[in-house]
Protein backbone atom coordinates (compact mmCIF):
# COMPACT_ATOMS: atom_id res chain seq x y z
CA UNK A 1 0.00 0.00 0.00
CA UNK A 2 1.82 3.45 -1.14
CA UNK A 3 0.31 6.50 0.96
CA UNK A 4 0.74 10.27 0.39
CA UNK A 5 1.08 12.17 3.60
CA UNK A 6 0.39 15.46 3.33
CA UNK A 7 2.34 17.92 5.92
CA UNK A 8 1.83 21.67 6.51
CA UNK A 9 4.93 23.75 7.93
CA UNK A 10 2.87 26.18 10.74
CA UNK A 11 4.90 28.42 12.73
CA UNK A 12 5.32 27.84 16.40
CA UNK A 13 3.60 29.85 19.09
CA UNK A 14 0.67 32.11 17.63
CA UNK A 15 0.83 33.14 14.23
CA UNK A 16 1.33 36.87 13.08
CA UNK A 17 -0.01 38.71 10.46
CA UNK A 18 2.60 41.02 8.29
CA UNK A 19 1.37 44.45 6.63
CA UNK A 20 -0.54 42.67 4.14
CA UNK A 21 -2.29 40.55 5.74
CA UNK A 22 -0.87 37.87 5.07
CA UNK A 23 0.70 34.98 7.88
CA UNK A 24 4.60 35.84 8.16
CA UNK A 25 5.63 32.27 7.13
CA UNK A 26 9.32 33.20 5.98
CA UNK A 27 12.08 33.60 8.72
CA UNK A 28 9.20 32.70 11.75
CA UNK A 29 10.34 29.37 13.38
CA UNK A 30 8.16 26.11 12.20
CA UNK A 31 7.43 23.06 12.31
CA UNK A 32 5.25 19.95 11.34
CA UNK A 33 1.83 20.85 11.92
CA UNK A 34 1.03 19.08 15.14
CA UNK A 35 -1.96 17.50 13.42
CA UNK A 36 -0.17 15.96 11.09
CA UNK A 37 1.59 13.86 12.76
CA UNK A 38 -1.64 11.93 13.40
CA UNK A 39 -1.79 10.92 9.26
CA UNK A 40 1.80 10.63 8.83
CA UNK A 41 1.93 7.64 11.89
CA UNK A 42 -1.26 5.97 10.68
CA UNK A 43 0.40 5.93 7.01
CA UNK A 44 3.89 4.45 8.42
CA UNK A 45 2.10 1.92 10.64
CA UNK A 46 0.04 1.14 7.41
CA UNK A 47 3.56 0.52 4.72
CA UNK A 48 4.83 -1.39 8.15
CA UNK A 49 2.28 -3.83 8.14
CA UNK A 50 1.01 -4.52 4.62
CA UNK A 51 4.41 -3.08 2.67
CA UNK A 52 4.56 -0.13 0.39
CA UNK A 53 6.03 3.22 1.48
CA UNK A 54 5.20 6.50 2.10
CA UNK A 55 5.70 9.95 0.41
CA UNK A 56 5.35 13.18 2.25
CA UNK A 57 3.94 15.91 0.24
CA UNK A 58 3.63 19.89 0.98
CA UNK A 59 3.20 23.20 -0.41
CA UNK A 60 4.67 25.89 1.36
CA UNK A 61 8.32 28.63 2.01
CA UNK A 62 11.18 26.79 1.96
CA UNK A 63 11.70 26.59 5.23
CA UNK A 64 8.90 23.70 4.98
CA UNK A 65 11.33 21.22 4.09
CA UNK A 66 12.32 21.35 7.60
CA UNK A 67 9.00 19.85 8.42
CA UNK A 68 9.37 17.21 6.00
CA UNK A 69 13.28 16.10 7.26
CA UNK A 70 11.17 15.84 10.26
CA UNK A 71 8.74 13.50 8.65
CA UNK A 72 11.62 11.26 6.70
CA UNK A 73 13.13 10.90 10.05
CA UNK A 74 9.87 9.62 11.57
CA UNK A 75 10.24 7.00 8.41
CA UNK A 76 8.48 8.52 4.71
CA UNK A 77 10.82 7.27 2.16
CA UNK A 78 10.70 10.50 0.02
CA UNK A 79 9.39 13.96 0.41
CA UNK A 80 8.03 16.68 -2.24
CA UNK A 81 8.13 20.75 -1.46
CA UNK A 82 6.54 22.93 -3.94
CA UNK A 83 7.97 26.08 -3.19
CA UNK A 84 6.72 29.30 -5.35
CA UNK A 85 6.85 33.35 -4.01
CA UNK A 86 3.51 33.28 -6.26
CA UNK A 87 1.64 30.77 -3.38
CA UNK A 88 2.28 32.94 -1.01
CA UNK A 89 -1.23 33.96 0.47
CA UNK A 90 -2.49 30.82 -1.44
CA UNK A 91 -5.98 30.03 -0.49
CA UNK A 92 -8.06 26.49 0.17
CA UNK A 93 -8.48 26.17 -3.37
CA UNK A 94 -5.34 27.33 -4.48
CA UNK A 95 -3.13 24.82 -1.57
CA UNK A 96 -5.68 22.18 -2.66
CA UNK A 97 -5.11 22.47 -6.70
CA UNK A 98 -1.21 22.32 -6.24
CA UNK A 99 -1.53 19.38 -3.99
CA UNK A 100 -3.41 17.36 -6.14
CA UNK A 101 -1.25 18.21 -8.97
CA UNK A 102 1.93 17.35 -6.51
CA UNK A 103 0.19 14.06 -5.42
CA UNK A 104 -0.50 12.62 -9.17
CA UNK A 105 2.96 12.92 -9.63
CA UNK A 106 3.36 9.54 -7.20
CA UNK A 107 1.36 6.35 -7.87
CA UNK A 108 -0.45 5.91 -4.35
CA UNK A 109 -3.30 4.27 -2.98
CA UNK A 110 -4.37 6.09 0.20
CA UNK A 111 -3.64 10.06 0.74
CA UNK A 112 -3.91 11.41 4.28
CA UNK A 113 -4.18 14.66 6.00
CA UNK A 114 -4.61 16.38 9.25
CA UNK A 115 -8.64 17.01 9.97
CA UNK A 116 -7.62 20.77 9.87
CA UNK A 117 -4.31 22.97 9.96
CA UNK A 118 -3.72 24.39 13.06
CA UNK A 119 -2.60 27.88 11.50
CA UNK A 120 -6.02 28.01 9.31
CA UNK A 121 -8.32 25.22 10.04
CA UNK A 122 -10.59 25.66 7.12
CA UNK A 123 -10.82 21.67 7.42
CA UNK A 124 -11.11 21.59 3.85
CA UNK A 125 -8.25 21.05 1.81
CA UNK A 126 -7.82 17.50 1.68
CA UNK A 127 -11.67 16.59 0.74
CA UNK A 128 -11.32 19.38 -2.59
CA UNK A 129 -7.90 17.67 -2.96
CA UNK A 130 -10.14 14.26 -3.29
CA UNK A 131 -12.39 15.93 -5.65
CA UNK A 132 -9.96 17.20 -7.85
CA UNK A 133 -8.65 13.52 -8.41
CA UNK A 134 -11.77 12.37 -8.55
CA UNK A 135 -11.83 9.44 -5.62
CA UNK A 136 -13.64 8.76 -2.59
CA UNK A 137 -12.55 10.25 0.62
CA UNK A 138 -13.50 10.46 4.23
CA UNK A 139 -12.75 13.08 7.08
CA UNK A 140 -12.16 12.43 10.92
CA UNK A 141 -11.03 9.03 10.89
CA UNK A 142 -9.63 7.20 14.34
CA UNK A 143 -9.23 3.78 12.36
CA UNK A 144 -8.15 2.35 9.13
CA UNK A 145 -8.01 -1.66 8.26
CA UNK A 146 -7.46 -2.30 4.64
CA UNK A 147 -10.56 -4.99 3.68
CA UNK A 148 -12.10 -6.73 0.30
CA UNK A 149 -13.73 -3.23 -0.85
CA UNK A 150 -10.81 -1.02 -0.36
CA UNK A 151 -10.66 -0.03 3.37
CA UNK A 152 -12.73 -0.04 6.51
CA UNK A 153 -13.03 3.21 8.31
CA UNK A 154 -14.07 4.50 11.83
CA UNK A 155 -15.27 8.34 11.18
CA UNK A 156 -16.27 10.22 14.39
CA UNK A 157 -18.98 11.57 14.48
CA UNK A 158 -21.12 14.10 16.89
CA UNK A 159 -22.80 11.12 18.69
CA UNK A 160 -20.84 8.01 18.31
CA UNK A 161 -18.97 6.97 15.06
CA UNK A 162 -19.69 5.51 11.76
CA UNK A 163 -18.04 2.76 10.07
CA UNK A 164 -17.31 2.90 6.37
CA UNK A 165 -16.70 0.63 3.49
CA UNK A 166 -14.14 3.01 1.13
CA UNK A 167 -12.94 2.08 -2.07
CA UNK A 168 -9.12 3.08 -2.74
CA UNK A 169 -7.51 5.42 -3.37
CA UNK A 170 -9.07 7.81 -1.44
CA UNK A 171 -8.31 10.76 0.94
CA UNK A 172 -8.63 10.29 4.31
CA UNK A 173 -8.01 12.71 7.25
CA UNK A 174 -6.73 11.74 10.53
CA UNK A 175 -7.89 12.69 13.97
CA UNK A 176 -5.78 13.37 16.75
CA UNK A 177 -5.77 10.74 19.46
CA UNK A 178 -6.17 8.18 16.64
CA UNK A 179 -2.44 6.82 16.87
CA UNK A 180 0.26 7.82 18.85
CA UNK A 181 2.69 9.87 16.49
CA UNK A 182 6.25 8.16 17.31
CA UNK A 183 9.32 10.35 17.83
CA UNK A 184 12.28 9.83 15.05
CA UNK A 185 15.29 7.77 16.57
CA UNK A 186 18.69 9.12 16.06
CA UNK A 187 19.27 6.32 13.12
CA UNK A 188 16.08 8.01 11.61
CA UNK A 189 17.50 11.41 11.94
CA UNK A 190 20.48 9.90 10.27
CA UNK A 191 19.05 8.29 7.55
CA UNK A 192 16.47 11.48 6.42
CA UNK A 193 19.67 13.27 5.50
CA UNK A 194 20.19 10.96 2.66
CA UNK A 195 16.42 11.15 1.61
CA UNK A 196 15.51 12.15 -1.70
CA UNK A 197 13.06 15.49 -1.67
CA UNK A 198 11.80 16.63 -4.94
CA UNK A 199 10.72 20.36 -5.83
CA UNK A 200 8.41 20.67 -8.36
CA UNK A 201 7.72 23.99 -9.81
CA UNK A 202 4.76 24.84 -10.69
CA UNK A 203 4.82 24.76 -14.15
CA UNK A 204 6.32 20.98 -13.70
CA UNK A 205 2.89 20.45 -12.14
CA UNK A 206 1.17 22.13 -15.00
CA UNK A 207 -0.68 25.03 -12.86
CA UNK A 208 -0.50 28.14 -14.11
CA UNK A 209 -3.43 30.58 -12.09
CA UNK A 210 -2.38 30.81 -8.51
CA UNK A 211 -4.20 33.80 -8.01
CA UNK A 212 -5.98 33.28 -4.25
CA UNK A 213 -9.63 34.39 -4.61
CA UNK A 214 -9.37 35.38 -0.72
CA UNK A 215 -8.33 38.78 0.79
CA UNK A 216 -8.20 40.27 4.11
CA UNK A 217 -9.11 43.86 3.42
CA UNK A 218 -8.69 44.54 7.35
CA UNK A 219 -7.72 43.38 10.79
CA UNK A 220 -8.94 44.22 14.13
CA UNK A 221 -8.21 42.52 17.63
CA UNK A 222 -10.84 40.31 18.91
CA UNK A 223 -12.33 42.16 22.17
CA UNK A 224 -10.61 40.17 25.22
CA UNK A 225 -12.90 39.46 28.21
CA UNK A 226 -12.44 41.59 31.38
CA UNK A 227 -11.64 39.16 34.44
CA UNK A 228 -13.72 38.69 37.12
CA UNK A 229 -12.95 38.08 40.71
CA UNK A 230 -10.55 35.56 42.04
CA UNK A 231 -11.43 33.48 45.00
CA UNK A 232 -9.73 30.42 47.11
CA UNK A 233 -10.86 27.94 50.10
CA UNK A 234 -14.32 27.71 51.34
CA UNK A 235 -15.94 30.75 50.38
CA UNK A 236 -15.15 29.17 46.71
CA UNK A 237 -18.04 27.08 46.74
CA UNK A 238 -20.82 29.12 48.40
CA UNK A 239 -20.18 31.86 46.19
CA UNK A 240 -20.39 29.74 42.81
CA UNK A 241 -23.60 28.63 44.44
CA UNK A 242 -24.63 31.86 44.95
CA UNK A 243 -23.41 32.61 41.15
CA UNK A 244 -25.81 30.14 40.02
CA UNK A 245 -28.61 31.12 41.71
CA UNK A 246 -28.40 34.56 40.61
CA UNK A 247 -28.17 33.48 37.52
CA UNK A 248 -31.67 31.48 37.84
CA UNK A 249 -30.23 28.13 36.93
CA UNK A 250 -30.77 26.57 40.51
CA UNK B 1 -31.01 41.40 -4.57
CA UNK B 2 -28.15 38.96 -4.19
CA UNK B 3 -29.60 34.90 -4.23
CA UNK B 4 -28.57 33.35 -1.01
CA UNK B 5 -28.50 29.41 -0.70
CA UNK B 6 -28.45 27.96 2.43
CA UNK B 7 -27.45 24.47 2.51
CA UNK B 8 -29.36 22.79 5.88
CA UNK B 9 -28.15 19.30 6.83
CA UNK B 10 -30.99 16.91 7.63
CA UNK B 11 -30.38 14.50 10.71
CA UNK B 12 -32.71 11.85 12.27
CA UNK B 13 -34.55 14.63 13.87
CA UNK B 14 -34.91 17.44 11.31
CA UNK B 15 -32.98 20.17 10.03
CA UNK B 16 -29.90 20.81 12.16
CA UNK B 17 -30.35 23.93 14.13
CA UNK B 18 -27.81 25.69 12.46
CA UNK B 19 -29.56 25.60 9.27
CA UNK B 20 -32.31 27.98 10.93
CA UNK B 21 -29.13 30.52 11.99
CA UNK B 22 -27.86 30.33 8.24
CA UNK B 23 -31.34 31.35 7.17
CA UNK B 24 -31.46 34.07 9.31
CA UNK B 25 -27.65 35.26 8.08
CA UNK B 26 -28.80 35.14 4.97
CA UNK B 27 -31.90 37.24 5.40
CA UNK B 28 -29.80 39.86 6.32
CA UNK B 29 -29.22 40.74 2.24
CA UNK B 30 -31.97 38.38 0.80
CA UNK B 31 -35.29 38.42 1.81
CA UNK B 32 -36.15 35.02 -0.22
CA UNK B 33 -33.52 32.51 0.60
CA UNK B 34 -33.08 29.34 -0.46
CA UNK B 35 -32.45 25.98 1.41
CA UNK B 36 -31.04 22.53 0.16
CA UNK B 37 -31.93 19.59 2.19
CA UNK B 38 -30.65 16.32 1.08
CA UNK B 39 -31.16 12.75 2.50
CA UNK B 40 -34.21 11.09 4.26
CA UNK B 41 -36.41 13.49 6.12
CA UNK B 42 -35.26 16.38 3.46
CA UNK B 43 -39.10 17.03 2.47
CA UNK B 44 -40.64 17.23 6.23
CA UNK B 45 -37.65 19.60 6.98
CA UNK B 46 -38.93 22.38 4.98
CA UNK B 47 -41.70 23.11 6.70
CA UNK B 48 -39.47 24.17 9.83
CA UNK B 49 -36.91 25.50 6.99
CA UNK B 50 -39.91 27.82 5.88
CA UNK B 51 -40.80 28.72 9.18
CA UNK B 52 -37.48 30.30 9.97
CA UNK B 53 -37.06 32.62 6.29
CA UNK B 54 -36.25 29.74 3.36
CA UNK B 55 -39.01 30.66 0.44
CA UNK B 56 -37.87 27.88 -1.07
CA UNK B 57 -36.47 24.29 -0.38
CA UNK B 58 -35.12 22.36 -3.16
CA UNK B 59 -35.46 18.78 -1.47
CA UNK B 60 -34.79 14.87 -2.40
CA UNK B 61 -35.42 12.08 0.67
CA UNK B 62 -32.56 9.77 -1.31
CA UNK B 63 -31.13 7.98 0.98
CA UNK B 64 -28.09 8.04 -0.82
CA UNK B 65 -27.24 11.08 0.79
CA UNK B 66 -27.06 9.61 3.56
CA UNK B 67 -25.48 6.52 2.83
CA UNK B 68 -22.63 8.26 1.14
CA UNK B 69 -22.08 11.28 2.97
CA UNK B 70 -20.48 14.59 1.04
CA UNK B 71 -19.28 13.27 -2.62
CA UNK B 72 -23.48 13.29 -3.98
CA UNK B 73 -24.48 16.21 -2.27
CA UNK B 74 -21.71 18.33 -3.73
CA UNK B 75 -22.79 17.27 -7.30
CA UNK B 76 -25.73 17.39 -7.20
CA UNK B 77 -25.34 21.03 -5.61
CA UNK B 78 -23.04 21.71 -8.47
CA UNK B 79 -25.70 20.52 -10.68
CA UNK B 80 -28.19 23.18 -9.23
CA UNK B 81 -25.95 25.58 -8.76
CA UNK B 82 -25.07 25.48 -12.63
CA UNK B 83 -28.42 25.84 -13.67
CA UNK B 84 -29.97 28.75 -11.15
CA UNK B 85 -26.90 30.55 -10.60
CA UNK B 86 -26.95 31.61 -6.68
CA UNK B 87 -24.67 34.16 -5.52
CA UNK B 88 -23.88 32.35 -2.36
CA UNK B 89 -24.06 29.23 -0.06
CA UNK B 90 -23.82 29.27 3.11
CA UNK B 91 -22.92 26.08 5.23
CA UNK B 92 -22.89 25.32 8.91
CA UNK B 93 -18.99 25.35 9.89
CA UNK B 94 -19.66 21.43 11.26
CA UNK B 95 -17.77 18.28 9.72
CA UNK B 96 -20.58 16.92 7.64
CA UNK B 97 -21.15 20.22 5.97
CA UNK B 98 -17.64 21.27 5.50
CA UNK B 99 -16.73 18.12 3.59
CA UNK B 100 -19.85 18.66 1.40
CA UNK B 101 -18.54 22.76 0.99
CA UNK B 102 -15.02 21.45 0.35
CA UNK B 103 -15.66 18.58 -2.56
CA UNK B 104 -18.46 21.28 -4.12
CA UNK B 105 -15.11 23.88 -4.58
CA UNK B 106 -13.15 21.06 -6.12
CA UNK B 107 -16.40 20.65 -8.81
CA UNK B 108 -16.87 24.45 -9.12
CA UNK B 109 -13.93 26.25 -8.18
CA UNK B 110 -15.37 29.46 -6.33
CA UNK B 111 -14.00 31.14 -3.23
CA UNK B 112 -14.19 29.30 0.04
CA UNK B 113 -14.02 30.85 3.15
CA UNK B 114 -13.78 29.09 6.75
CA UNK B 115 -14.86 29.70 10.06
CA UNK B 116 -17.22 33.27 9.29
CA UNK B 117 -18.74 35.05 12.21
CA UNK B 118 -21.34 37.61 9.97
CA UNK B 119 -21.70 38.34 6.05
CA UNK B 120 -22.30 41.53 4.83
CA UNK B 121 -23.38 40.30 1.18
CA UNK B 122 -21.66 37.84 -1.03
CA UNK B 123 -18.65 38.83 -1.41
CA UNK B 124 -17.72 40.08 2.14
CA UNK B 125 -17.61 37.90 5.24
CA UNK B 126 -15.95 38.32 8.65
CA UNK B 127 -13.86 35.81 10.49
CA UNK B 128 -12.27 35.41 13.68
CA UNK B 129 -8.55 33.43 13.37
CA UNK B 130 -6.04 32.26 15.30
CA UNK B 131 -8.20 30.78 18.07
CA UNK B 132 -10.79 33.83 18.22
CA UNK B 133 -7.96 36.79 18.88
CA UNK B 134 -8.20 38.15 15.72
CA UNK B 135 -11.19 39.59 13.75
CA UNK B 136 -10.38 39.53 10.02
CA UNK B 137 -12.59 41.10 6.95
CA UNK B 138 -12.28 39.17 3.67
CA UNK B 139 -13.35 39.90 0.22
CA UNK B 140 -14.24 37.00 -1.60
CA UNK B 141 -13.20 37.20 -5.57
CA UNK B 142 -13.81 34.38 -8.50
CA UNK B 143 -16.96 32.85 -9.82
CA UNK B 144 -20.28 32.85 -8.16
CA UNK B 145 -21.44 31.51 -6.00
CA UNK B 146 -19.10 32.27 -3.16
CA UNK B 147 -18.79 29.34 -0.20
CA UNK B 148 -19.45 30.64 3.32
CA UNK B 149 -18.84 28.25 5.90
CA UNK B 150 -20.37 30.09 9.40
CA UNK B 151 -19.44 28.88 12.10
CA UNK B 152 -22.74 27.42 14.89
CA UNK B 153 -24.38 30.25 17.15
CA UNK B 154 -22.52 32.90 15.92
CA UNK B 155 -25.95 34.73 15.95
CA UNK B 156 -29.62 33.49 17.12
CA UNK B 157 -32.25 32.27 14.92
CA UNK B 158 -35.23 34.26 14.00
CA UNK B 159 -37.52 32.50 12.62
CA UNK B 160 -40.22 34.25 10.67
CA UNK B 161 -43.29 31.91 10.93
CA UNK B 162 -43.11 31.59 6.81
CA UNK B 163 -44.12 28.87 4.84
CA UNK B 164 -41.95 27.29 2.04
CA UNK B 165 -42.47 26.39 -1.48
CA UNK B 166 -41.36 23.60 -1.83
CA UNK B 167 -38.99 21.70 -5.48
CA UNK B 168 -38.23 18.23 -4.79
CA UNK B 169 -34.93 17.24 -6.46
CA UNK B 170 -35.26 14.20 -8.75
CA UNK B 171 -31.21 12.74 -8.06
CA UNK B 172 -29.59 10.49 -10.28
CA UNK B 173 -26.11 9.66 -8.57
CA UNK B 174 -23.67 7.49 -10.32
CA UNK B 175 -22.63 4.06 -8.50
CA UNK B 176 -18.64 5.04 -9.23
CA UNK B 177 -19.40 8.95 -8.14
CA UNK B 178 -20.79 7.83 -4.25
CA UNK B 179 -17.83 7.12 -2.97
CA UNK B 180 -17.55 5.92 0.53
CA UNK B 181 -20.34 4.40 1.97
CA UNK B 182 -21.77 4.03 5.69
CA UNK B 183 -22.33 0.55 6.53
CA UNK B 184 -22.68 0.75 10.15
CA UNK B 185 -23.77 3.27 12.66
CA UNK B 186 -22.95 3.57 16.58
CA UNK B 187 -24.29 6.21 18.86
CA UNK B 188 -23.88 6.64 22.36
CA UNK B 189 -27.00 6.98 24.13
CA UNK B 190 -27.07 10.64 25.00
CA UNK B 191 -29.02 11.59 28.21
CA UNK B 192 -30.20 15.04 29.36
CA UNK B 193 -29.83 18.07 27.70
CA UNK B 194 -28.26 18.77 24.42
CA UNK B 195 -24.80 20.72 25.16
CA UNK B 196 -25.66 23.43 22.86
CA UNK B 197 -28.78 24.22 24.06
CA UNK B 198 -28.23 23.67 27.65
CA UNK B 199 -28.52 26.71 30.14
CA UNK B 200 -25.70 25.24 32.50
CA UNK B 201 -22.78 23.86 30.60
CA UNK B 202 -20.13 22.08 33.22
CA UNK B 203 -17.16 21.05 31.45
CA UNK B 204 -14.26 19.09 32.55
CA UNK B 205 -10.40 19.06 30.96
CA UNK B 206 -7.12 17.02 31.89
CA UNK B 207 -7.19 18.17 35.30
CA UNK B 208 -10.00 15.82 36.03
CA UNK B 209 -7.32 13.29 35.28
CA UNK B 210 -9.48 10.28 34.14
CA UNK B 211 -12.73 8.87 32.87
CA UNK B 212 -14.11 8.52 36.57
CA UNK B 213 -13.55 11.80 37.94
CA UNK B 214 -16.61 12.74 35.12
CA UNK B 215 -18.82 11.23 37.55
CA UNK B 216 -18.33 14.16 39.74
CA UNK B 217 -19.50 16.62 36.92
CA UNK B 218 -22.47 14.31 36.39
CA UNK B 219 -23.50 14.37 39.71
CA UNK B 220 -23.37 17.74 40.14
CA UNK B 221 -25.14 18.34 36.44
CA UNK B 222 -27.99 16.34 38.38
CA UNK B 223 -28.00 18.23 41.06
CA UNK B 224 -28.61 21.84 39.28
CA UNK B 225 -30.80 19.91 36.79
CA UNK B 226 -30.74 20.87 33.07
CA UNK B 227 -27.20 21.02 32.93
CA UNK B 228 -25.09 19.66 30.67
CA UNK B 229 -21.50 17.98 30.49
CA UNK B 230 -18.69 18.50 28.31
CA UNK B 231 -14.96 18.55 28.03
CA UNK B 232 -11.97 20.15 26.37
CA UNK B 233 -9.98 18.12 23.64
CA UNK B 234 -7.72 17.11 26.12
CA UNK B 235 -9.92 14.84 27.85
CA UNK B 236 -11.89 13.57 24.93
CA UNK B 237 -7.90 12.86 22.72
CA UNK B 238 -7.51 10.66 26.00
CA UNK B 239 -10.67 8.67 25.18
CA UNK B 240 -12.01 9.83 29.03
CA UNK B 241 -15.60 10.94 26.92
CA UNK B 242 -16.12 11.17 23.64
CA UNK B 243 -15.91 13.43 20.95
CA UNK B 244 -19.70 14.62 21.29
CA UNK B 245 -18.44 16.46 24.62
CA UNK B 246 -15.34 18.31 22.83
CA UNK B 247 -16.31 22.29 23.17
CA UNK B 248 -13.82 24.09 21.06
CA UNK B 249 -12.84 25.41 17.93
CA UNK B 250 -12.76 21.62 16.46
CA UNK B 251 -15.97 21.12 19.09
CA UNK B 252 -18.81 22.54 19.75
CA UNK B 253 -19.70 25.98 20.26
CA UNK B 254 -21.70 26.59 23.67
CA UNK B 255 -23.59 30.11 25.15
CA UNK B 256 -24.94 28.70 28.31
CA UNK B 257 -26.17 31.36 31.70
CA UNK B 258 -23.51 29.88 33.57
CA UNK B 259 -20.12 27.89 32.06
CA UNK B 260 -18.67 26.01 34.64
CA UNK B 261 -14.85 24.83 33.83
CA UNK B 262 -12.92 22.23 36.26
CA UNK B 263 -9.27 21.23 35.81
CA UNK B 264 -9.11 23.14 31.61
CA UNK B 265 -6.25 25.87 31.49
CA UNK B 266 -8.26 27.79 28.50
CA UNK B 267 -6.22 27.02 25.08
CA UNK B 268 -7.12 29.26 22.80
CA UNK B 269 -9.12 26.99 21.00
CA UNK B 270 -11.02 25.87 24.12
CA UNK B 271 -11.97 29.41 24.72
CA UNK B 272 -13.46 29.94 21.03
CA UNK B 273 -16.27 27.59 21.67
CA UNK B 274 -17.24 28.92 25.24
CA UNK B 275 -16.39 32.95 25.30
CA UNK B 276 -19.86 33.59 24.55
CA UNK B 277 -21.10 32.25 27.89
CA UNK B 278 -23.19 34.56 30.31
CA UNK B 279 -21.09 33.63 33.34
CA UNK B 280 -17.87 32.23 33.17
CA UNK B 281 -16.72 29.74 36.34
CA UNK B 282 -13.44 28.33 36.47
CA UNK B 283 -11.79 25.77 38.83
CA UNK B 284 -7.83 25.32 38.52
CA UNK B 285 -5.48 24.82 41.29
CA UNK B 286 -3.11 26.75 38.96
CA UNK B 287 -3.48 30.78 39.29
CA UNK B 288 -2.17 31.28 36.14
CA UNK B 289 -4.56 29.47 34.56
CA UNK B 290 -5.29 31.40 31.77
CA UNK B 291 -9.18 30.54 31.83
CA UNK B 292 -8.81 32.16 35.74
CA UNK B 293 -8.29 35.32 33.93
CA UNK B 294 -11.33 35.63 31.99
CA UNK B 295 -13.41 34.17 34.21
CA UNK B 296 -16.15 36.27 36.13
CA UNK B 297 -15.50 33.84 38.72
CA UNK B 298 -12.00 32.14 39.31
CA UNK B 299 -11.45 29.45 41.90
CA UNK B 300 -8.06 28.87 43.28
CA UNK B 301 -8.48 25.08 44.73
CA UNK B 302 -8.67 21.31 44.01
CA UNK B 303 -11.55 20.60 41.62
CA UNK B 304 -11.89 17.22 43.65
CA UNK B 305 -12.75 19.09 46.50
CA UNK B 306 -14.34 21.74 45.43
CA UNK B 307 -16.75 19.71 42.93
CA UNK B 308 -18.54 17.40 45.57
CA UNK B 309 -18.74 20.34 48.26
CA UNK B 310 -20.47 21.99 45.57
CA UNK B 311 -22.88 19.95 44.93
CA UNK B 312 -23.33 19.12 48.46
CA UNK B 313 -24.01 22.76 49.36
CA UNK B 314 -26.92 22.77 46.42
CA UNK B 315 -28.54 19.94 47.87
CA UNK B 316 -28.13 22.06 50.84
CA UNK B 317 -29.99 24.62 49.16
CA UNK B 318 -32.71 23.14 47.68
CA UNK B 319 -33.22 20.83 50.80
CA UNK B 320 -34.04 24.16 52.79
C1 LIG C 1 -6.02 22.67 15.55
C2 LIG C 1 -6.35 22.52 17.02
C3 LIG C 1 -7.67 22.47 17.41
C4 LIG C 1 -8.00 22.34 18.77
N1 LIG C 1 -9.32 22.31 19.12
C5 LIG C 1 -9.65 22.25 20.43
C6 LIG C 1 -11.02 22.25 20.84
O1 LIG C 1 -11.95 22.27 20.03
N2 LIG C 1 -11.29 22.22 22.16
C7 LIG C 1 -10.30 22.18 23.12
O2 LIG C 1 -10.64 22.15 24.31
N3 LIG C 1 -9.02 22.14 22.76
C8 LIG C 1 -8.66 22.17 21.44
N4 LIG C 1 -7.35 22.10 21.09
C9 LIG C 1 -6.36 21.77 22.14
C10 LIG C 1 -5.95 22.92 23.01
O3 LIG C 1 -4.88 23.59 22.39
C11 LIG C 1 -5.47 22.41 24.39
O4 LIG C 1 -4.45 21.46 24.20
C12 LIG C 1 -6.58 21.78 25.24
O5 LIG C 1 -7.71 22.62 25.27
C13 LIG C 1 -6.07 21.55 26.65
O6 LIG C 1 -7.06 20.91 27.43
P1 LIG C 1 -7.07 21.07 29.00
O7 LIG C 1 -7.22 22.50 29.37
O8 LIG C 1 -8.07 20.12 29.54
O9 LIG C 1 -5.63 20.49 29.44
P2 LIG C 1 -4.38 21.24 30.04
O10 LIG C 1 -3.99 22.40 29.24
O11 LIG C 1 -3.38 20.20 30.33
O12 LIG C 1 -4.93 21.83 31.41
C14 LIG C 1 -5.28 21.06 32.54
C15 LIG C 1 -5.52 22.03 33.68
O13 LIG C 1 -6.01 21.33 34.80
C16 LIG C 1 -5.47 21.93 35.97
N5 LIG C 1 -5.55 20.93 37.05
C17 LIG C 1 -4.87 19.76 37.15
N6 LIG C 1 -5.24 19.09 38.28
C18 LIG C 1 -6.19 19.85 38.89
C19 LIG C 1 -6.95 19.70 40.09
N7 LIG C 1 -6.83 18.62 40.87
N8 LIG C 1 -7.79 20.68 40.44
C20 LIG C 1 -7.93 21.80 39.65
N9 LIG C 1 -7.24 21.98 38.50
C21 LIG C 1 -6.39 21.02 38.13
C22 LIG C 1 -4.07 22.30 35.57
O14 LIG C 1 -3.55 23.32 36.41
C23 LIG C 1 -4.27 22.77 34.13
O15 LIG C 1 -4.51 24.18 34.07
C24 LIG C 1 -6.98 22.24 19.75
C25 LIG C 1 -5.66 22.28 19.36
C26 LIG C 1 -5.32 22.41 18.02
C27 LIG C 1 -3.87 22.46 17.63
N1 LIG D 1 0.28 23.85 2.43
C1 LIG D 1 -0.02 22.58 2.74
N2 LIG D 1 0.88 21.58 2.53
C2 LIG D 1 0.57 20.31 2.86
N3 LIG D 1 -0.59 19.93 3.39
C3 LIG D 1 -1.53 20.87 3.61
C4 LIG D 1 -1.30 22.24 3.29
N4 LIG D 1 -2.42 22.94 3.62
C5 LIG D 1 -3.30 22.04 4.13
N5 LIG D 1 -2.77 20.79 4.12
C6 LIG D 1 -3.40 19.55 4.61
O1 LIG D 1 -4.80 19.74 4.72
C7 LIG D 1 -5.23 19.64 6.08
C8 LIG D 1 -6.38 20.59 6.34
O2 LIG D 1 -5.95 21.92 6.13
P1 LIG D 1 -6.95 23.16 6.23
O3 LIG D 1 -8.02 22.95 5.22
O4 LIG D 1 -6.08 24.35 5.98
O5 LIG D 1 -7.51 23.17 7.63
C9 LIG D 1 -3.98 19.91 6.91
O6 LIG D 1 -4.07 19.32 8.18
C10 LIG D 1 -2.90 19.28 6.02
O7 LIG D 1 -2.81 17.88 6.21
Amino acid sequence: MNVIACAKLVPTGTPTLGPDHLVVRSGVDGALDPGDEYGLELALQLTEQHGGDVTVVSMGPDEAGQALQRALAMGASRGALVSDPSLRGADALVTARVLAAAIKRYPFDLVVAGVESTDGYTGTVPVTVAEILGVASVTAVRRLEPSDAGARIERMTERGYDVYECPLPAVVTVTAGAVEPRYPSLKGIMQAKQKPIDRPSLQDLGLSDTKATQTVTAVKDAPTKAGGEIVQGDEAVVRIADLLAEAKVI
Amino acid sequence: MAGAWVFAEVTPDGPHPAAFELLTHARSFDDDPTAIALGPGATAAAADLGANGAATVYASDDPVFAEHPGRPAAHVLAGLIEAEAPDVVLFAQTYDSRDVAGRLQGCIGSALMGNATSIADPRHARAEIFGGTKIVDVELAGPAPTLILLRPKSIAAEPTGGTARIVPLEAEVPEDERGARIVERHEEAASGPRLEDAKVVLAGGRGLGGPDAFAMLDELANEIGGAAVGASRAAVDAGWVPYSYQIGQTGKTVKPEVYLAAGISGALQHIVGMKGAKRIVAINKDADAPLLAMADLGVVGDLFQVLPALTEEIRRRKGS
